[in-house]
């Protein structure tokens, strides 16, 4: 019970900072709303400029930071379940790379219409997710083995994605933010189909949390429960592979927000999936736009790539993780 | 009855049983021996379809294992690995994964699994533990764990392979006893272990196991006078009446 009211307490805490950074970050930037003026602009009151700042900047640019952390945080807290490995996160092994060059061969095909783009972020994270999960079970190497072969195929998929950028100066133009990550240029046509992969691959997941658990226990605990171990492991990779991809396509190149989001809340409230991957999808919002909002401000009127500042954050987490990796999933 | 009739099974294009026949009574311990590697873990995994199966059946109660589905199969047969994963969960939740075959729509525990799960715990003697994190347990109490979320499935058929595994002799005999309690209440019990003299203790029926087939099934007193022991592992097993029962011992083989 003490644990429920935990989780009760961290969630509405987690939606009211997402309440609160979602709305500095409509009010803040080159331009400065009050919170009297937001409101007004958001009533359909207001200047014309002004509305057109909040309805096609701010409000998609927000919209995308909240649906880029939910969908990057809980992808990783699955396939640190799935793949029992805590160093996992999309950015890590290769899935946001995969995407990334998915969304580059899109480009340079010129499929650059939202749906397309998302469609071809997702092939490219599934098919990297499904390299890895087909070498870990082929192969039965270690944990730490798997890590590094993800590695491994993140650095080739990015050189590839590099290439393409090389040969063909009209994707190297179009994927420039893309690579470093951030969301300055999102625009309603790409949000959108993906906003809606992620809300549904959300929606799936937060109903198969026990299964998602189950999987965890290892393939003859689970069997022995009556999971059918491989099917799930797929739909889980998929569903996972399908939020990174999305996230991908609309913010690009993130990195470490499926690392640091889910180690954060597995820490303040353990790790069933049930409360582990709704604290994950809102704290994950809140990181990113707040990273975000960090990053259009601190140095104005420049603007740093959110990317960038992630990477910053991320690295020291993840050798921070290195050294600590003795808890977690461990073996009899 | 759980019925095993010629089993082929192995992994990949290794063959490990080759053509097992036995029967698991209710209300018996079923205890398979044999070295390492003889294929004890294989067969109850090739009976759960853990591990495919080649040629042969699985019948229990005379319905043939294959037509059922998983969920049907984790209803009757409640499995403890060997080999198990340590995620950091609490002991609780643990035990309550148990109830997984039973989750209906909307895919939570209700409160019946929830008491299910506590008796679990109670009788393994580990509901103290609920809040606690496995993966900080010892390997022991996490033994005891995973025996309460095999409890937990209020199978018919229970297999445990090695389950006195990381326990000290007074918990092993006390895994023993909640053993006996399971057959006593009908459960078909199969057992793997390694150690020989408490299996013949603790056993109605001993299945010698060796190089992927079954030698010889029967009492333990039967599997005694066959001297199937010595051939088998090189080492006889004598017996001494004590107060209240017999004790057995091992005895040194005699070489040329």
């Amino acid at each position: 019970m003490a644990s429920r009211k935990k989780f009760v307490c961290l969630l509405t805490g987690g939606i009211l900072a997402l309440a609160a950074v979602a709305f500095l970050s409509l009010s803040l930037g080159s331009v400065r709303f009050s919170p009297g003026e937001l409101f007004r602009l958001l009533g359909g009151n207001g200047s014309r400029i002004s509305t057109n700042i909040l309805l096609y900047s701010r409000l998609p640019r927000t919209a995308a930071c909240l649906l880029a952390g939910a969908a990057l945080a809980v992808a990783g807290a699955v396939l640190q379940n799935v793949l029992a490995n805590q160093l996992a996160s999309p950015s890590i092994i290769g899935v946001n790379a995969g995407a990334g060059l998915g969304v580059t061969v899109a480009c340079a095909l010129g499929a650059l219409s939202g749906f397309a783009v998302s469609a071809a972020a997702f092939l490219g994270s599934l098919i990297t997710v499904l390299l890895i999960a087909l070498f870990a079970r082929s192969t039965a190497v270690s944990k730490t083995t798997v890590i590094l072969s993800g590695v491994a195929l993140n650095s080739m998929l990015n050189a590839a994605s590099e290439s393409i950028a090389v040969l063909d100066p009209d994707v190297a133009m179009l994927t420039t933010e893309f690579r470093v990550g951030g969301f300055s240029s999102v625009s309603y046509p790409r949000l959108i189909p993906a906003g809606i992969m992620i809300l549904l691959a959300l929606a799936v997941l937060f109903t198969l949390c026990n299964e998602l658990d189950v999987v965890s226990l290892g393939d003859e605990t689970a069997q022995s429960v009556g999971l059918r171990v491989g099917k799930y492991r797929i739909l889980f990779l998929t569903l996972s592979a399908l939020l990174a991809g999305a996230a991908v396509s609309f913010a690009g190149l993130l990195g470490f927000i499926g690392l640091i989001v889910p180690h954060f809340v597995r820490r303040l409230i353990g790790n069933e999936s049930r409360r582990l991957l709704p604290l994950c999808a809102v704290f994950g919002g809140v990181f990113v736009c707040l990273c975000d909002l960090i990053s259009r401000l601190a140095f104005a009127p420049y603007e740093l790539p959110v990317g960038i500042l992630m990477a910053v954050m991320g690295c020291p987490v993840f050798v921070l993780l290195l050294l600590r990796l003795k808890g977690g999933h461990r073996h009899a | 009855m759980l019925e095993l009739k010629d089993l082929h099974a192995g992994y990949g294009r290794q063959e490990v049983l080759r053509g097992v026949s036995l029967c698991c009574h209710p209300g018996q311990i079923t205890t398979l021996i044999g070295q390492n590697g003889c294929g004890k873990s294989t067969l109850l995994k090739a009976v759960l379809g853990i591990v495919p199966v080649r040629r042969g059946e699985v019948l229990l109660d005379g319905c043939n294992l294959k037509d059922l589905s998983c969920t049907e199969i984790a209803k009757r047969i409640a499995y403890l690995a060997q080999g198990k994963s340590v995620p950091d969960i609490t002991v609780g939740r643990m035990v309550l994964h148990g109830r997984f075959p039973y989750l209906s729509y909307p895919r939570r525990y209700s409160r019946q699994d929830m008491e299910i799960a506590q008796d679990a715990m109670e009788q393994m003697g580990i509901s103290h533990l609920a809040q606690a994190r496995l993966a900080e347990l010892s390997g022991g109490m996490r033994q005891k764990v995973y025996i309460a979320m095999a409890l937990c499935q209020r199978s018919d058929v229970i297999f445990l392979d090695e389950p006195t595994t990381y326990l000290d002799i007074g918990q092993q005999w006390k895994l023993a006893d909640t053993v006996k309690a399971l057959a006593k209440s009908g459960k078909t019990v199969v057992l793997v272990l390694h150690d020989i003299l408490l299996a013949l203790k603790l056993s109605d029926r001993i299945a010698v196991m060796a190089d992927g087939r079954m030698e010889k099934a029967g009492t333990p007193a039967e599997i005694l006078r066959s001297n199937i022991l010595r051939e088998v592992y090189g080492v006889g097993v004598g017996q001494i009446a004590v107060p209240g029962g017999t004790e057995y011992y091992y005895e040194r083989s005699e070489r040329p």
